[in-house]
Order: C-alpha cells, then structure tokens, then sequence
C-alpha cells in the first residue's frame, strides 16, 4: 500500500477537511497546554467514573457528530437541489449517504439518549451511581474510539459506500475492494460492544438500586422506558455483533456467508441487519417518549395521564419490536405467507405507540400548560411524530410497499419518525435537564430561534421528499435530469436543509450564549418539577444524594412539595462509599481502537501484538481490588450547606 | 429458610448480587449471540457448493470424547462451587485445575478436528456450509479459551486471598459462564453434529 | 436456597450421570434407530433441551439468590428471542425466492 492510497488525495473538499482537522487537534493540544488543563482534563474527565460526567461526555460527542452528520445531509441536498449538479460525483455521494445514515443513527441519536440517561437515571431513582461505574466509563470510552475510527474514513483510506445498511453482495470485497466497509465492520462491532455494556449495566442499575420503597410502578416514565431500551439493546446488539463478525470474516478472510458464489446467501446478510436493525429503531425511539413524558407532566401540571396503560405499551412494543423485521425488505421476494405475517405484526405495533399519542395529549387536557423550550418541541412532536406514523402504516402493507420500496418516500418517512421521535426529544431533553447538569438555564429566547427554525425547516426539507418519491425518484440517487420536474421541489428541500442548518447554528450560539451570560442562581429546580433528580443541587454533587431519598409513592417529590416536606437534617448525613476513578477504561478502549485500526486495513501481525494490549487490560481490570473510597460527614455536610443554606 | 441456612458467601453485598445479575443478564445475550449464529448455520447448512457434507466430514468418536470432557468439566466446575460454599479452599482450587485440565483436552481435541478437516480439504473458505460450521464451532471454541484464562487468573486470586465475598463471587460467575458453555456445546452436539450425520 | 451445602453434592453427581446418560441415549437414537429424520431430530431435540435444563437447574442454581424471579424471566425471554431468531430465520430463507 502507498501513501496516496492511505491517505484520501485529489479532492479539494477532503483536502481542505484534512487541514482543518490535523489545525484542530494542533489547536486543542496548544490550548489545553496553554492553559496548564491536561491535569484537570485526566482527573475529572479521561479516569472518571461518575455518570454525569460520563453522560456530558456522552452528549458532547453527539452534538460533534450531528455536525459531521449534518454537513454530509447538507452536502446531499446541495448536490441534489438542481437537476445535472456536478458538486459531488457518484463515488463521492455514495460515501457521504453512507456515513450520513451511520453517523446519524449509532454515533448522533444513541450517545445523545445515552447520554441524557447517564445524568439522569440514576438521579430518577435515587442512587448514587450507576451499578458498575467503571464498566459504564468502558461503555463510553469504547464507543467513542468506534465513532473516531469511523470518522477518520474519509481522510484515511476512504470511506464506506455501500450504504448504511450495507447490503451484500455490494458490500463485498468483490464489489467494494477498499477498506472504507472494512471500516464500517470494525467500528461498528467496536462501539457496539460499548452498547452492549451499556445495556447490561442500565438494566441491573434499575432493577436493583431504585430507592427504597421505589417499586416498578412507582418509577417515573423515563425510567420506564431507559429499562426496556435497554433490553432491547441486550436482545438485539448480540445479532449486530454477529453480523458485523460474518462481514469482517467474509472480507478479510475469505469466507462465504454473504457471497453470491460457493453457497454464501446475501439475503442472510438483510434477515440478520434487520434483526437489529428494527429493535434498535425502538432503542433510539423509546427513550425519547420517556422524556417527552417526563416534559409534558411537568408543564401541564398534571400526572401524567394513564401511567399503567403507558407502560402497557412500551413492553408491548418492546415485545412487537423483536417481530417485525422483514417489513425491511418486502420485495426481497419473500413467501406470501412471510409478507403477509410481517404486514400484520407490523401494523400491529402502531396500536401501542397510538396510545401513548392519546395519553400525552389527555395529559395536557386541562392543564396549566407552560410553553417553555422543552414543552415546545414536546408539542411540535406530536404533529410531525404522527405524519411520519401514518406514512409508517402505508408502507407496512407489503403489496403496497412495492411501490414505496427504495424511494424518496420511504427517506421522508423514516426522517419524520427518527427527527421528531429522536432529535426533538432530544432537544427537549436538553432545555430541560440542562439547568441539572450545568446549573444554568438555556436562554428560552434564543431557543425559540432554535425551535422555530429547526422546526420549519425540518418540514421545508422533508415534507417535499414524499412527493419525489411519490414520483417515482428512488433513493441514493446522486442526480437526475431536468425533464423529471423534481427539480423545484428538490431545490424547496435544499432551502429548508439550510433553515435546518440555522436552527442547529441557534442551538450552539444558545450554549455558548448561555455559558457566558446565563444566570447561575437557577436553584435546585427551576421547572418546578416531580421527578427526584429534582430534589438534589443543581448540578448535583458528585454523591448525588447526601441521603438516599425514601419513596411511596408516584411522583413523590413533588406531592412532598405540596405537603411541605423539604430539607435535611443534619444528624441523617452518614458516611459516603464512592468508586474511584480508573484509567483502564480509556486504555482498554484505545488499545480497542489500535487493534481495528491495523485490522482495517488487514495488517494482521500488528493487529495480534496490539490484542496483547486488550489482553493486558483485562488482566490489570481482575487484580484491581480497589473498593472505593469513602466521602466523610463533614465534607457532605459542607457541600450540602452550600445550596440548601442552613441544615436543620 | 432457617436462621442457620446463611447465604453464600457470593451473594453477600449489593455490590456482589448485582454483579451476578448483571451476568446472567449477559449470558441472556450470549443466548441471543449463539441463537444467531446457528441460525446462520442452519441457513447454509446445505449450501456445501460441491465441497465435502457434514455426512463425510464428521468423526463420531472424537466428538463424543470431547463431549464427554465438557459435560465432565462443567461437572466438576460445579464440585468447585460446592467445596467454596463450605469453605474449603484447597479443594475449591484442587477441583478448579481439573476443570481447566478438562477444559484444555477439549481444546486440543477440537483444534486437532480442525486441523483433521483443513487436511481433508474442508477449510473456512470452502463452503457457506463450513464458514457457517467453523465460525459457530470456533466462536464456542474462543469461548472456552477464554474462559480457560479467565479461570486461571481466578485461581492466583484464590490461592492469594483465599474465600472471601469477592473471590467467591468471581469464582462463581466464571462457574455460570463455564456450565453455559456447556449448554452451548448441547446443542451444538445435537443439532450439528448428530444431525448433521444422519 | 443452600440446601445441600454440607455434605456430598447430590445434585451434581445425579445432574452429571443424567446428562451422560442422555447424550449417549441421543447417539444411539442417531445410531441404531430407523425412525424417520424428524421423529429422531424431535427426540434428540427433547433430550437437548433437557439437559439443558439440568445445567440450569442442578448445576447453575438458576432460582437461587434474590434475583431469581429476574433470572427466570430473563432466560424465558431470551429462549424466546432464540425461537424467534432461528425459526423465523429459517422460514424467511428457505421459503419464497429460495424455494423455487
């Protein structure tokens, strides 16, 4: 292999991204040393096994890859928004598809959601960490070096262009001779085992650490739906690591899982992608019901309506969601008896997420509704949420599907399901738990800028997308020709990619803004709200609770804020028992990311002495017999004097 | 229970029973990961392409043997586990290096199949039928590698610290891993192999 | 839920000769028998599960501990995510488009 093949040459735009990236990492290494914060940086941040922390970071590396995604969307409207464009060529759009659907999915929604439920599960039942810390930062750390070595692609040794679902036999070494799906398998399969981990470690973190007297029915929403994500995530990451396994095999070593010749099955490939590929639409769509749940009970002033009937429906869906997949690919040229089943089962699923609609919408009946940030996008959900449903239920009918099949129709669709159900959530989410990780509100003016932007041009840029596709324009198309009028509503759609692009620009001036000039005297719950993440400092002490809160009820802090029940006393601080910090997540997951990188690009004897690395970890990981250390009364008593005054 | 049934020394402390749940939890994965990969061997269980069939390739003697080695080491594994619930570390250990024992006269003879059918012209590359075989059989294989060492390292453990609450639960969970592995190994026997004879 | 703690390990040793016991009936069902494929590979499916459940049972104490109600529901799922996976596997490629 020659440096020209190992670095990405002769496209002005990868140049110009190459510079800008290797002047970036240049930049933050001299401002980190300039302003002497390495320290700081390895204490706080690099070893740390508290899940705020952990959950801050989580949300940070999502809003960088929504940007890296949403350059790549921007750069696929641009090249669409007039017929016969030559910005990109063929190759160049293929990738940028490619890594736009991946970035989106496993590297923007899921650490985003991740994130939330990082800083604030925990808080929600109670607890003072997460049941396995170190594990949790292995999860982060793991998934973060995935997402880099994914993201280098394009400037070392090129990206993946076989689409983000990848299909055999285009994603073959037959017909993909690079590494760019070389680095689609390793990536994948290394930030999924962070997922994998994530699952395990939230499931036994909610069932066993609630606060007393917290049973099952007395969790709040997000609760809820974080504990059957995550078992959806145990149940369907194992069927990635399979396939993305099979993939890796077939390219670097030759086997014949998916090929055309010697007995291989491409059709495989598609049954086990949507095996997963379906649960983890869920795994991304249900915390985000959580959290609009959470959001709307809040500004409405009200409980939220039919709790039973909710969490009915999202273990229904989460049953449902393991047995819908072929409606992926209907025209695969399945049975009838398998088309037929597939349909049914999945129309069956908008039954449950049907209900959950009706339940926030007769929680606000009556309700003293607050249009803040967060209840705006809660709002704006439910409309656009319902669009992207009802188109759901058109292409649910197999005979029917054969005509949205692989169109602009089927893009529109899913972008009205995953961008309402996920992104505005998530935003909500956001302006909502933000005064509880930072201590300082998101200014609501230059939100309503985010929220109107981000919201009209979501519509400008997608509603058009149905009536190409509609038309008769499939997918992943790079150009078209004038004669097939789609150009003016393809040129709309650009136009609102760039009102979309604004709103996310409100978004990070709304940070920065915030940052500098927000309020610091928010209190410990600025929203007046139920849940007990709302009953500690705002942001919370690394100890959570200076005592673990009791519960009977649903809601508890909020009905003991109208019973007057409020503070500490001082004889119920004890001793506090922490974990301490560890450096061997992030070495595991470098060492992790060392081994990909060499397998990439099939240089396997590097690759083996590296695993000696992994191997090293797990071995330092079983002899550390560190147990933690213990926070003492009087440092508890000092931190809790300083929001809550006096202590009684 | 009576007042003189004590819990196990494992399942003393939060920490430890969340450690045992978190586990089974993931073998509840590791249920989900295997299920794949013999459902993908099921789908190319016939797609041989002209390459040898399962009927020619596969040794009844030696695969009953290295059956016979795991359903043996999972039964001592369990033996291990019962002389750490009354204390007795020697025997604990003693039982633990017969399981590894075990457990590595099942590796070597599943390597010497390997390498029995590459001569006879049956590699990974052959067939979907044999990549479906040996990535199923090799992950079970890696499995029980893995385990071997995992094992290992417990037992310096023991021999350092002895029984306590943490030891025990390490032992115990590498026990839970090692009798799954067994599991696994079942229906591997049964649905590829016996089948695959018929 | 430490019944047996003391003394010799029934449990195991019943556990392991039963489990001896249904593998070599399993070969011999292969072997000696000139039932019909399905009828064996249902026999010897019976037995695999089976055995299955001894090691769960008798030799992984899956009821034990507080967690056991968790433990039970979380293995029944899993067998059913299993089903679902093979059988549906199964069905979706060997039927349709691979069928003719």
């Amino acid at each position: 292999m020659t440096w020209d093949q190992f670095f990405v040459t002769g496209d002005p735009l990868i140049l110009a991204s190459q510079i800008a990236i290797a002047l970036t990492m240049v930049g933050l290494v001299v401002l980190v040393t300039y302003l002497k914060r390495w320290k700081w940086l390895w204490k706080e941040w690099f070893t740390t096994v508290d899940h705020k922390k952990i959950g801050i970071m989580y949300i940070l590396a999502g809003v960088v890859m929504f940007f890296r995604g949403g350059v790549d969307g921007l750069m696929m409207k641009a090249q669409t928004s007039r017929p016969e464009l030559e910005f990109l060529d063929a190759q160049h759009y293929d990738e940028v598809f490619t890594t736009h659907g991946v970035i989106m999915i496993l590297f923007m929604a899921m650490p985003m959601l991740i994130g939330i439920m990082n800083v604030v599960i925990p808080l929600q039942i109670g607890a003072r960490d997460v049941a396995f810390p170190k594990l949790n930062a292995l999860s982060f750390w793991v998934f973060f070096v995935g997402a880099m070595l994914f993201n280098i692609s394009f400037v070392i040794g090129g990206s993946p262009d076989a689409g983000w679902t990848a299909y055999f036999p285009l994603a073959g070494k037959e017909f993909t001779p690079g590494v760019g799906n070389n680095y689609y398998a390793i990536a994948l399969q290394i930030a999924g085992i962070g997922t994998l981990a994530t699952g395990v470690n939230f499931i036994v973190t909610i069932l066993k650490m609630r606060a007393p007297g917290m049973t099952l029915m007395k969790m709040p929403m997000f609760t809820w739906t974080a504990l059957v994500t995550n078992v959806i995530i145990v149940a369907a990451f194992p069927i990635l690591t399979v396939a993305l396994a099979f993939m890796t095999l077939d390219r670097l070593f030759g086997t014949h899982f998916f090929t055309v010749a010697a007995g291989g099955d491409p059709m495989l490939w598609l049954n086990l992608f949507w095996l997963w590929g379906h649960p983890e639409v869920y795994i991304v769509v249900l915390p985000a019901f959580g959290m609009f749940s959470e959001v709307i009970s809040t500004f409405s002033r009200k409980n939220l309506y039919g709790y039973k009937s909710m969490v009915a429906s999202i273990v229904g869906i989460a049953f449902l969601s393991m047995l819908v997949w072929v409606h992926h690919f209907y025209t695969m040229g399945n049975s009838g008896a398998v088309n037929s089943v597939f349909s049914i089962t999945t129309m069956a699923i908008a039954i449950p997420t049907g209900v959950k609609i009706f339940n926030w919408l007769f929680t606000m009946r009556k309700g003293r509704i607050k249009f803040t940030n967060a209840m705006l996008w809660s709002l704006a959900f439910i409309p656009c949420f319902t669009i992207g449903g009802v188109t759901g239920v058109m292409l649910a009918m197999a005979a029917a599907d054969y005509q949205y099949h692989n169109t602009m129709f089927l893009v529109a669709h899913f972008h009205y399901v995953l961008i309402p159900g996920v992104v505005f959530a998530v935003f909500a989410g956001l302006y909502y738990w933000w005064p509880k990780m930072f201590g300082f509100k998101l200014n609501e003016k230059i939100g309503y800028w985010h929220f109107w932007l981000f919201v009209i041009g979501f519509n400008v840029t997608f509603m058009p997308m149905f009536f190409v596709g509609l038309d008769g324009m499939s997918r992943r198309m790079f150009t078209y020709s004038a004669s097939t009028g789609w150009g003016p509503l393809l040129g709309l759609s650009a136009i609102g990619a760039l009102i979309l692009a604004a709103g996310f620009a409100a978004l990070c001036y709304n940070i920065y803004w915030s940052f500098r000039y927000a309020s610091r005297d928010v209190g410990n719950d600025p929203w007046d709200a139920r849940t007990l993440e709302w009953a500690t400092a705002s942001p919370p002490p690394h100890y959570n609770f200076a005592k673990v809160p009791e519960v009977s009820q649903l809601d508890e802090f909020w009905e003991n804020k109208k019973a007057g029940i409020t503070g500490l006393k001082k004889n119920e601080i004890e001793e506090i028992h922490m974990p301490s910090n560890s450096w061997t997540p992030l070495f595991m997951a470098v060492a992790f990311g060392i081994v990909g990188f060499f397998l990439v690009f099939e240089w396997f004897i590097p690759a083996a002495i590296s695993a000696v690395l992994i191997v090293i970890g797990l071995i330092l990981n079983s002899f550390d017999y560190d147990h933690g250390y213990h926070v003492s009364v009087e440092e508890v008593e000092e931190t809790e004097r300083k929001w809550r005054g006096d202590l009684k | 229970m009576s007042s003189q049934s004590t819990t196990p020394l494992e399942y003393q402390g939060q920490q430890n029973q969340m450690t045992i749940l978190g586990f089974w939890i993931f073998l509840g994965a590791e249920i989900v990961l295997f299920s794949t990969l013999f459902a993908s061997y099921f789908v190319l269980e016939h797609n041989t392409a002209g390459g040898p069939t399962g009927e020619e390739l596969f040794m009844l003697k030696e695969v009953l043997i290295e059956t016979f080695l795991l359903l043996t080491s999972s039964f001592t594994c369990g033996l291990a586990i019962h002389e750490m619930r009354n204390g007795n570390k020697r025997d604990t250990i003693v039982w633990l290096i017969v399981t590894l024992l075990l457990g590595l006269g099942f590796v070597y003879m599943e390597i010497s199949e390997f390498i029995h059918y590459v001569h006879e012209g049956a590699t990974i590359q052959t067939s979907g039928f044999l990549s479906g075989f040996f990535t199923l059989l090799g992950t079970h294989g890696l499995h029980v590698s893995l385990g071997i060492g995992w094992v290992t390292l417990l037992i310096i453990q023991m021999m350092k610290r002895g029984i306590t609450p943490v030891t025990a639960r390490k032992v115990f969970v590498a026990s839970l891993y090692w009798h799954f592995l067994d599991v696994v190994w079942i229906f591997i026997f049964t649905f590829v192999y016996l089948k695959g004879m018929m | 839920m430490s019944k047996g703690h003391k003394g010799f390990p029934w449990n195991h040793v019943i556990g392991f000769f039963l489990s001896i016991a249904l593998t070599i009936f399993a070969v011999l069902m292969v072997q000696y028998t000139d039932f019909s494929k399905s009828t064996v590979m249902f026999i010897i499916g019976t037995l695999a599960i089976l055995q299955a459940a001894i090691q769960l049972f008798m030799f992984m104490h899956i009821t034990e501990g507080k967690s056991g109600v968790i433990n039970i529901i979380n293995i029944t799922y899993s067998v059913f995510l299993a089903v679902v996976i093979v059988v549906g596997s199964i069905w979706i490629l060997t039927t349709g488009h691979a069928a003719h």
